[in-house]
This record gives C-alpha cells, structure tokens and sequence, in this order.
C-alpha cells in the first residue's frame, strides 16, 4: 500500500507553467510558489479562506437574516417535539421557573422582599429578563461545536449562528412576555400606556446579548473550558443584578459607606435592563424609582433604615421616621415608596442612555472580536 | 459568473489535450490542513491524570494534532471535472472543504475564482422537523432566498420522492427516504464551483439512476467540478484529470485518468483491469476499498 509512483511533490496539475507545454520540465515547486500566487493574482483569484471585510460581512449576514430567522423558528419548534404537551412547554417553562423563585424568595426566604411592593411581579419580571441575557449567554458559548459539521459543510458569515441563537432566546422571551403580560394584571397592577416602554428596552437588550452572543461564541469556541465556567459566572451575575432583590434598597443602604460598590451595582447592564423594563410595567416600580419625587434625604433614610444623615434637622427626621413606621394602604406610603425621595447618582432618565450605550458597546465589540477570527472556526 | 460553452463541452468530452489550458478556477498553493483533537491526549482522562498534569505544569497535553493534508499543489481550469481518489483518511473530503475554504491552512493557500460550494447540506437539517420544514431550512442555509425557495419547493419533493411524508418528521422516514430527501436538497441549487463528496447518491436503483442523472447536469453547469469517488468507473466516465492522495500528499496527478487508475487500484492490491486495448473501457472491473 505504500506509494509506488513517488511523482514530484509540488508536480503542477495541468501545469501553471511547464507541464502543460509539454516541454517536461519539473519545475519542483514544494512549498507555497510564487508564481501560482501570481497565476492566481493574473486571473483574480482570491483565497478561500480569507475574512472579508466587514462591510462585506454586513452584508452577507443581512442577506442571511432569513436563514438566522429559520435557523431560530426550527431550533425552537424541534425543541419540544419529544415532549407530550409538545408546544406548550414554551408557556410552562417560563411559568414553572417563575414558580420555583416565588415559593422560595417570596414565601419561604421572605427578608428579600423587603422594601418592595408588589413582589410577585417584581421578581417574575426580573427573572424573564435575566433569563433572556443568561440562556443567550450560555447557548452561544457552545454554538461553535455544537455546529461544527454546518460549519464544515456550508459557506455562510458564520456570526449567522450565534445571531440565530438570540433569535432563539427572543421568540423564547416573547412568549415568556405574553405569559408575564396576562400574569401581572391579575396581581393589580393596572395596564397603562407605560407598557409600551417595554419595547424599546428590549429592543435594546437584544442588541446588548447579540453583542453577548458574538463574544462568548468566539471563546466557547477558542476556549472549551468557558462554557463549563459559565454557568458559574452567570448566577453570580444573577445574584447582583437585583433580579430577586431590589438593587434600590441595597443602594439605598450603602451608598454613604461603600460609594463605589453601589456605583458598580447601578452601572450593571443586566440590572438596568431589568430595572427598565420594570420600571416600564409595574406603577409601583415607576412610583418608587429614584429620583420619582423631590429629594428628601431624611425620608429616603427613614425608609432605607440608615442612620439621620447629617444636615436633617431632629424635627424632620422624628416626622420621617414616624411616618415610615406608619403601612398607610393608600397614596405613597413612605414605607413602600421611600425610595423615589432619594437623591442617588442615577436616576431613571439616566437609565434609558446607559442602556443604549451599553447595547451599542457590547454589539460593536463583541461584533468585531467574533469578525476577526472568522476563518478559523471551522478549525474546531 | 456567465458559464462558457467550452466549460460545457469539455465536461461531455473531457479534453485530453494538452493545449493552452484557458482560466484557472481553483489554485491549491502549498497547502497544509491541521486538524486540532481536544481529548485525544495519551492519559486516561480522569480527574487524577488531570490534576498531576496541571501540577506538573504540562500546557494542554490533551491536544493531539491530526496533519490531514501534507503540502499540496495544483491548478483546476475552467472546464475541469477533477477526481480525488485515494483510501480512507488519506485526506480526500478534507482537501475539499479547504477548497471550500471551511478548513482554514496550516500554511499555504487556496485560491478560487468564485465561493466554492460543497454538495453537503445534510448538517443543517434537523431530524425532529418535518421533511417540509427541512426543505426550507436547507436550501436558506445554503443562501437561497425566500422566493428562490417558493419555486424549487415542488421540484425538490417531486425528486425525493418522498410523496405525503413530506409532512412527517424526518426521523420517522426510513434511511432510504431521508438520504433522498437530503439529496434532493443539496442538488437543488446550481453552483459556479462544484465539489461533491462521495455517498451522495444513494437510495435504490430508480434513484440511483436519477441521481447521476442530476450531478452529470450540476456537473455540465459547473465550471469547475471535484469529485471524490470510491466508485473508481465513475471517475473514469466523468472526470478529465484525477489527483491520487494518500496520507496527505499527492502521490500521482495528471490528465491520463485511467492510466492513474490502474496504477493506484494495483497499489492497493486490486486485481489488474483488463481493458479493451482500443476504447480503453473496463473489461472486468474489480475494485478496491468496495
């Protein structure tokens, strides 16, 4: 089985130059040749395996949308073809999931809920829109070699695939919103105009996890271990992001003594996403957002349980604290709503320009790191 | 973009001569492909080997490099059906997918004309799904468009002839159906650059037939065709040149197919073909690796 005929290596098929004369000359070139790069370069030959410039990229990506979009409708819809409740599975999933975090942080571990009115509607909110950032995170880290036999048989910008998996994530989100939209009502929470802010801070939460998607692709894909370490790094994120607590009552509590801690905490995009859409669906949130009233140091510390602030006379503390103390049903009561008097250093209007910033951030990064190494995930 | 007539005739009689060659498509300069295994590593791969290794400071030891293709050279023309024989693993289906540029290089460089695309879309196909979604699925990822699909549709089904499990999911068809199914999709769009990876013709005899009936007609619109073949007889009946492979270096090239053939069908321990001395056909054909 050995090779009998050992023909020059770097013989020429059809020869570039001599075979295909005829003159017999073996011209022997092993090694990359200069003259099949010129051959090439004459005709216009370009090489395979080169990463196009981004705005071609752009544009082969745009004209793969419908692929991206049929890519995600088939994943979901295979999903749960194995299930007996079949599509239903894409409602009582995220039902379920809001379940489990309710009986545990809103009827066992009852001190998170502190400070905040409405609960049930906070914290299912908070969970639909953490889930969204987490599942995207987490799938995309994979989608390199999940998808490396696609990857080694057909040509397409291969952002296509991470891209896809969003899409995935967002008709999954979609129909988690249709859940939390008819589950919110019922809590008594009335339905106003406000709601329709919910689009434009998802539109812009999508953009920030297709950003997400296209970093964590890349170095799932470079780096095996990142997808095992993910999971990990996720329920940290989950922990500050105020999706089960309010950030607002922690800021509240510690932004004399730890200044920077609670900047961070504020700063966090997965936080200002949630708070968004929050904010957007629950009057209560809106009510008691920073910011929502007047400032009031005595009050805002009065309800956050933090030691009279100095320049707040005696007299207005007493008023503050008595007042707090009082679980008034009715308008405003500074128990509940204590927060909106706080003077914080963001404010709802400042969320809505950190969220932007931070979508066009992630996208135009993460966009360029996955762009770079295009050629080589079908390396593996 | 425009396919010449030449191109067209030269796949029906596939030129012989050695004359002025015309337009080069595919250029394979000095071309090495390294294949990365994780996991492959000479321990057990047990939490213990794992630890001694990391406090032996050892970097990556699970890493094995597989050299699949050891410097190639060569020039396609327009016009060209090419042959890529050789036994299994000496490197065939992934010289194509270098051409395709799937497969970045070690070193060196392929050059095309125009994307080359591989006959394969059975990647993106999910068995969970009907065969009607799959359709469309298939031919999005292989960059048709929505109204592209709207008029191949029935033609895809009508040649899979899979007939009313269309509608079913794709795991329930039996293996006969799904591999004409997935054919019938991948052979749907036309392409500039052809490279076809053998077992694609599969099914029974009916659709055998069929099916080399629509490669020979890919293969007549292409400009430039590689074939990988263990069904030597077809590379004698279709291609004009043939490259002969084995563990990742071109051992024969040339445009005397048959006399390559032979060659390489004694070197793997065939029976010798008896050939009519005049038309050079098979008398008895005896194959290796069958």
């Amino acid at each position: 089985m050995r090779s009998t005929k050992a023909a020059s290596p770097g013989q020429v098929l059809g020869g570039a130059t001599a075979t295909a004369t005829g003159e017999g000359s073996e011209s022997g070139a092993v090694q990359p040749d200069g003259s099949l790069a010129a051959l090439a370069a004459q005709y216009g030959l370009r090489p395979s395996a080169q990463r196009p410039s981004i705005g071609i990229y752009l544009r082969e990506l745009a004209r793969r949308w419908s692929f991206i979009m049929g890519f995600a409708t088939a994943r979901n819809v295979a999903m749960y073809t194995e299930a007996k409740l079949g599509q239903l599975w894409q409602i009582l999933a995220p039902l379920l999931n809001a379940g489990v975090y309710f009986l545990i942080f809103g009827l066992i571990i009852t001190g998170v809920s502190r400070g905040v009115p409405d609960y049930l509607a906070f914290l299912v909110t908070g969970v639909f829109v953490f889930s969204f950032t987490q599942r995207t995170f987490i799938s995309t880290s994979k989608v390199i070699t999940d998808s490396l036999p696609l990857i080694r048989a057909l040509q397409f910008p291969r952002a296509s695939l991470p891209l896809a998996y969003v899409m995935i994530e967002l008709q999954q989100l979609a129909l988690s919103m249709v859940v939390l939209f008819s589950l919110i009502p019922i809590t008594g929470e009335p339905v106003t105009w406000d709601w329709l802010l919910v689009l434009p801070a998802l539109a812009l939460l999508t953009i920030f996890n297709a950003g997400l998607a296209l970093f964590a692709a890349r170095t799932g894909a470079r780096i095996n271990d990142f997808a095992q370490l993910l999971p990990f790094l996720m329920r940290t994120w989950l922990y500050v992001s105020g999706v089960i607590y309010s950030v607002q009552v922690f800021v509240a509590q510690h932004s004399q003594n730890h200044a920077w801690v609670t900047t961070l905490l504020q700063l966090n995009p997965a936080a200002i996403f949630i708070t968004l859409v929050r904010n957007a669906l629950l009057a209560n949130q809106r009510a008691s957002a920073f910011g929502a009233k007047a400032p009031n140091a005595a009050n805002c510390a009065a309800w956050a349980g933090t030691p009279r602030p100095a320049g707040v006379s005696p007299a207005a503390w007493g008023k503050a604290l008595t007042q707090v103390k009082k679980d008034l049903p009715q308008h405003h009561p500074l128990s509940q709503y204590g927060s909106a008097y706080c003077h914080a250093s963001f404010v709802s209007s400042h969320l809505w320009l950190f969220a932007v910033g931070w979508a066009l951030v992630a996208l135009l990064l993460g966009f360029w790191y996955f762009w770079r190494k295009e050629v080589n995930y079908g390396r593996g | 973009m425009a396919r010449s007539a030449q191109a067209t005739d030269s796949m029906v009689l596939p030129a012989k001569t050695n004359g002025s060659r015309g337009e080069p498509t595919v250029i394979v300069d000095g071309l090495h492909v390294v294949y990365r295994v994780y996991g492959a590593g000479g321990d057990r791969g047990t939490a213990s080997t794992a630890l001694f290794r990391i406090l032996g400071r050892k970097t990556r030891p699970a890493i094995r490099e597989v050299h699949a293709i050891k410097g190639m050279s060569f020039v396609a023309y327009r016009g060209d059906a090419v042959g890529i024989i050789g036994r299994n693993g000496s490197g065939k289906s992934t010289l194509l997918r270098a051409i395709a540029g799937l497969l970045p290089p070690e070193h060196g460089t392929v050059y095309t004309i125009c994307d080359a695309s591989l006959l394969g879309v059975n990647a993106a196909l999910m068995e969970d799904l009907t065969g009607e979604r799959n359709v469309v699925l298939g031919c999005l990822a292989m960059g048709m468009t929505k109204a592209e699909i709207k008029k191949k549709y029935a033609e895809i089904v009508d040649f899979s002839g899979v007939g009313e499990f269309i509608n079913l999911p794709m795991k329930t068809y039996s293996s006969g159906m799904g591999s004409r199914l997935r054919f019938a999709i991948a052979a749907a769009k036309d392409y500039e650059i052809l490279l076809i990876d053998e077992a694609l013709a599969t099914g029974d005899a009916e659709f055998r037939v069929k099916s080399h009936a629509r490669i020979d007609e890919l293969r007549k619109k292409a400009g430039t065709v590689f074939l990988v073949a263990h069904d030597l007889e077809e590379v004698e009946d279709t291609c004009n040149r043939v490259i002969w492979l084995d563990r990742g270096k071109i051992v024969e090239q040339g445009e005397d197919v048959i006399g390559i053939i032979d060659t390489y069908i004694e070197a793997s321990g065939g029976e010798k073909v008896t050939r009519d001395p005049v038309t050079r056909k098979r008398i008895s054909a005896p194959e290796p690796d069958a």
